[in-house]
């Protein structure tokens, strides 16, 4: 057991290096200097802008070589440091993303964790029900193909433009100011209902397939046939086949992370949700390096602890990969 | 006692009813072990399941069976519950994935009981004396599945399927997948069991003659859908009456003959389908002996104490 954590950690660990490497350098790839754009918004006289830009490369550290950027980049980051932001200088970039993470936070968890499970409950009604099956199956299969920004704008003008329902835009009322009182925090929620359920919804329809389809499955493999002939109630047989159903759905959810992170970021942008996607949006069109890296460095962290907690827990549920671990039983 | 009459099973397909079991009747007695034989195909597993448990496309189109002067409602899955693991038990075929993979096994076993009404642990200690019959400690009890071997684990189903000391059971294929030292042990916990009177009648179906004749009583030998003979094993062995049972026999290897140098005899043609299937004896096509009487069915009879055939040519070759 011990002996394989260590070797997930260390999977791990080179995961984490060589992502947030392609971090670092992605940003360096476009073309253009954020500091142009910078000295640019400030628009002085000619020879004060060489003078400016200058001053903010050195500043930025950027008129280092690139290989000095990168070591630079690995040391703030093991000291905390995530730099400043170039488009909102001087705020540092730690306390833009301390400040759209909640958001983030708050769309992605419970996105992700109701989805799966309402989808599990909803697969596993499913293959039992007639009925329920002839709808949940083309539905989940529509929901599951549905692009995540597509439904978001979909649901945007239907109930948001067209019927008037919901907000468009924003994390809360603009008018309002951010406090712990009813009034805001029943505008955090007014705002929060539609990028919520464009999220929910996508995944929900592949979760209700696939438990569905493992659950058919469970319900004539062989142990269910034995116990069923001898005279076990459907309770007890359903019971093993919905907890043995849900061990590859397990799995399916840490791969869908990544995705559902990706759909997150999109959705936020078609909302204008003031979460990482909106951050690192303003930060691609700013060029802000700093930003970009900081947002996606995140996200780099939490998809892969993420993973790690799946691995974990599947350990904990499956025996039968705790055996594997130990090597052959005799 | 069991008492199957004119039992009839097809089995739902696109292309039709597979009459897989055709008007079926036979009986087993109280302590008997009966070998259930036949080729691939003659119905010989599916009624060992029906007797239990139909699966979703075998349907269920007449006939009775009566167990300890009970009739069984085959082909109610729900009436048929109360009569499962208490009086007909099963080892199924597949004993080496039967259990719950992911459940450790005595708390399978504990849930089971649990959920037939059963205390799980007052019968423990009954489990773990029977386990131990069969050479196997109560520490397989907090083990999972994946840790023993197949071997174990069909000792593991045989206690646990006869644990409520069930009338009948039906041991399915039970030898076909082991190695023949593990099928020496099975077949010699089968007539344990019996003995111990921890089930009282028994049937092995099997295509494995061998094993037969260590274990069972009486064999049974199927054709088609219908019943071929029926007889004490001694007889099967050494006085066969049905030209289909010699053939069997004879296709089987012997001791002491080089294979090299001499062909194994097979039976020649194929069994016919069930999907419509001809009328008379159906093995006609097959038989060396068929003559013009053949295009009417035989009858399933005595033609002796114990033992029944369905061959017009029976009683002449049974003296002869």
């Amino acid at each position: 057991m011990l002996r394989y954590l260590a070797r997930k950690l260390f999977i791990y660990l080179l995961t984490f290096i060589v992502a947030v490497t392609i971090d670092w350098a992605i940003p360096r790839f476009m073309p253009g200097n954020p500091v142009d754009a910078l000295v640019s918004r400030i628009a002085l006289m000619p020879d004060a802008n060489a003078a400016l830009t200058s001053y903010f490369m050195a500043a930025f550290n950027l008129d280092q070589p690139l290989w000095q950027q990168y070591l630079n980049f690995w040391w703030a980051l093991l000291n905390g440091d995530l730099g400043r932001s170039i488009m909102l200088f001087p705020t540092p970039v730690t306390t833009l993303i301390g400040r759209a993470l909640p958001y983030t936070l708050g769309l992605l968890l419970p996105s992700i964790l109701l989805s799966w499970y309402v989808g599990n409950v909803v697969g596993a009604l499913a293959a039992r029900r007639k009925l329920l099956d002839n709808t949940v199956l083309p539905l989940g299969y529509l929901l599951t193909a549905t692009p995540y920004m597509w439904l978001g704008i979909l649901l945007a003008w239907v109930l948001g433009s067209s019927l008037g329902w919901f907000p468009l835009a924003f994390g809360y009322d603009q008018s309002l100011k951010a406090e712990w009182t009813w009034k805001f925090i029943s505008s955090l929620l007014y705002h929060w209902i539609l990028p919520f359920a464009s999220l929910f919804l996508v995944a929900l329809g592949g979760w209700a397939i696939g438990m569905r389809n493992m659950i058919i499955y469970e319900l004539e493999s062989d142990y269910a046939n034995y116990l069923m002939a001898l005279g076990a109630p459907q309770r007890l047989v359903r019971k093993y086949a919905f907890r043995n159903a849900m061990l590859p759905q397990i799995t399916g959810l840490a791969l869908q992370l990544g995705a559902v992170v990706g759909g997150a970021l999109v959705t936020e942008i078609v909302f204008s949700y003031p979460g990482l996607g909106w951050l690192v949006l303003s930060g691609i069109q700013n060029q802000d390096y700093f930003v970009i890296q900081g947002v996606f460095l995140f996200i780099i962290v939490g998809v892969l602890l993420a993973n790690l907690i799946v691995d974990v827990v599947y350990v904990i549920v499956d025996p039968r990969t705790r055996v594997g671990l130990q090597g052959d039983a005799a | 006692m069991l008492a199957v009459s004119d039992l009839k099973i097809h089995y739902r397909t696109l292309a039709g009813a597979v009459k897989a079991l055709d008007g079926v009747s036979f009986s087993v007695a109280d302590g008997e072990i009966m070998g259930l034989a036949g080729e691939s195909g003659c119905g010989k597993s599916t009624l060992g399941k029906a007797l239990i448990r139909l699966e979703e496309r075998m349907q269920y189109v007449g006939g009775q069976v009566v167990l300890d002067d009970k009739v069984l409602p085959i082909a109610d899955d729900r009436a048929m519950n109360p009569y499962r693991f208490s009086e007909v038990s099963i080892v199924p075929q597949y004993a080496m994935s039967a259990l719950n993979p992911t459940r450790r096994i005595g708390r399978m076993i504990d849930e089971l009981l649990d959920a037939r009404g059963l205390k799980g642990s007052t019968l423990r200690p009954e489990l773990e004396r029977r386990l131990a019959i069969l050479g196997l400690t109560p520490d397989v009890l907090g083990m999972y599945p994946i840790e023993l071997s197949g071997g174990m684990k069909q000792r593991v189903v045989m206690v646990l399927s006869t644990l409520l000391d069930p009338s009948l059971l039906i041991a399915d294929e039970v030898t076909s997948a082991l190695d023949v030292a593990s099928q020496k042990k099975v077949a010699g916990a089968l007539v344990e069991f019996r003995d111990r009177g921890y089930v009282k009648s028994m049937i092995v179906v099997t295509h494995d003659l061998a094993i037969l004749a260590q274990v069972a009583d009486s064999i049974m030998i199927m054709y088609a859908g219908k019943l071929a003979e029926k007889a004490p094993t001694r007889t099967i062995v050494e006085a066969p009456a049905h030209p289909y049972t010699r053939l069997l026999l004879g296709s089987l290897p012997e001791v002491g003959i080089r294979f090299e140098e001499q062909r194994l005899p097979g039976i020649k043609g194929r069994p016919p389908s069930l999907l419509s299937p001809p009328t008379g004896c159906r093995f006609r096509d097959r038989c060396p002996l068929a003559f013009g009487k053949c295009v009417e069915e035989p009858p399933f009879i005595e033609i002796a104490p114990g033992h029944q055939v369905a061959c017009w040519k029976a009683d002449a070759h049974a003296q002869g």
